[in-house]
């Protein structure tokens, strides 16, 4: 299945881009943060166990848990630091 | 039902005109704000500027849910909030609340609790640019977080 995913901020230079489609068997947040951490480098660094940042579906936030489909829009974000 | 607005963009805002915006409503006995501007220095060195950078859709949708949730705490009469993105250079305002409520408690506690929230909730990130010309995002506040978490044991 197809998924629309969203870097922002800190993740976004890091990573290189703002943004991808991805063609995805994950059938949830965790399972697509695994697949996305085992591309290695600067994504294993970033997604790897015990970083922190925020991802969310939709545009709602998320947690590991949360259950992915086709077409979904996922978004993965340090903290925020507005106001 | 009353005036409930939420505005981000870049464009600048007058914090007393949009006050005055909320003072027409006779049931609204009190307003309480606030406003964040860019300030010289962060963390450890010499801010000239900051660039805010959020979450188009989610943004807006973030806010919406955080003054509903102070709509079940307070009986509030109107609240405005507006944040601003881009570049925006030191002593340029970043981002305005106002409540409006009946009595002053109401007024200021919402105000607050608006704020901590935003701060803690709203998809909005902030680099700073410094004297050097160097820049870099900043990272968030634990205390922040203490701060929103606050307001959940109320």
């Amino acid at each position: 299945m197809t998924l629309n995913l969203i870097y922002f901020a800190r993740l976004k230079d890091t990573f290189g881009r703002g943004g991808e489609t991805l063609d995805s068997g994950a059938a949830s947040v965790a399972e697509l943060l695994a697949e996305l951490a085992a591309r290695g480098g600067v994504w294993a660094d970033e997604l790897g166990t015990g970083r922190v940042f925020r991802v969310a579906v939709n545009q709602t936030m998320a947690s590991r848990d949360t259950a992915l489909s086709a077409g979904d829009e996922v978004a993965i974000f340090p903290p925020v630091t507005g106001g | 039902m009353g005036d409930f607005t939420i505005r981000v963009g870049h464009a600048e805002f007058e914090p007393g005109a949009e006050i005055a915006a909320l003072s027409g409503n006779p049931a609204a006995g009190a307003i309480a704000s606030f406003v964040g501007l860019v300030r010289n220095y962060g963390d450890d060195a010499h801010v000239t500027a900051l660039e805010l950078e959020h979450y188009p859709g989610m943004t807006e949708a973030e806010l919406g849910r955080i003054v509903g949730e102070a709509r079940e705490r307070w009986p509030l009469t109107a609240a405005t909030i507006i944040h601003r993105v881009g570049y925006l250079p030191l002593g340029e305002p970043i981002v305005l609340v106002v409540v409006a409520s009946g009595h002053r408690r109401d007024a200021f506690a919402a105000c607050e609790f608006l704020m901590d929230y935003l701060k803690t909730r709203a998809p909005f990130w902030k680099k700073e640019y410094y004297r050097d010309g160097t820049s870099r995002w900043v990272d968030a506040k634990d205390s922040d977080d203490e701060a929103a978490a606050r307001w959940m044991a109320q």
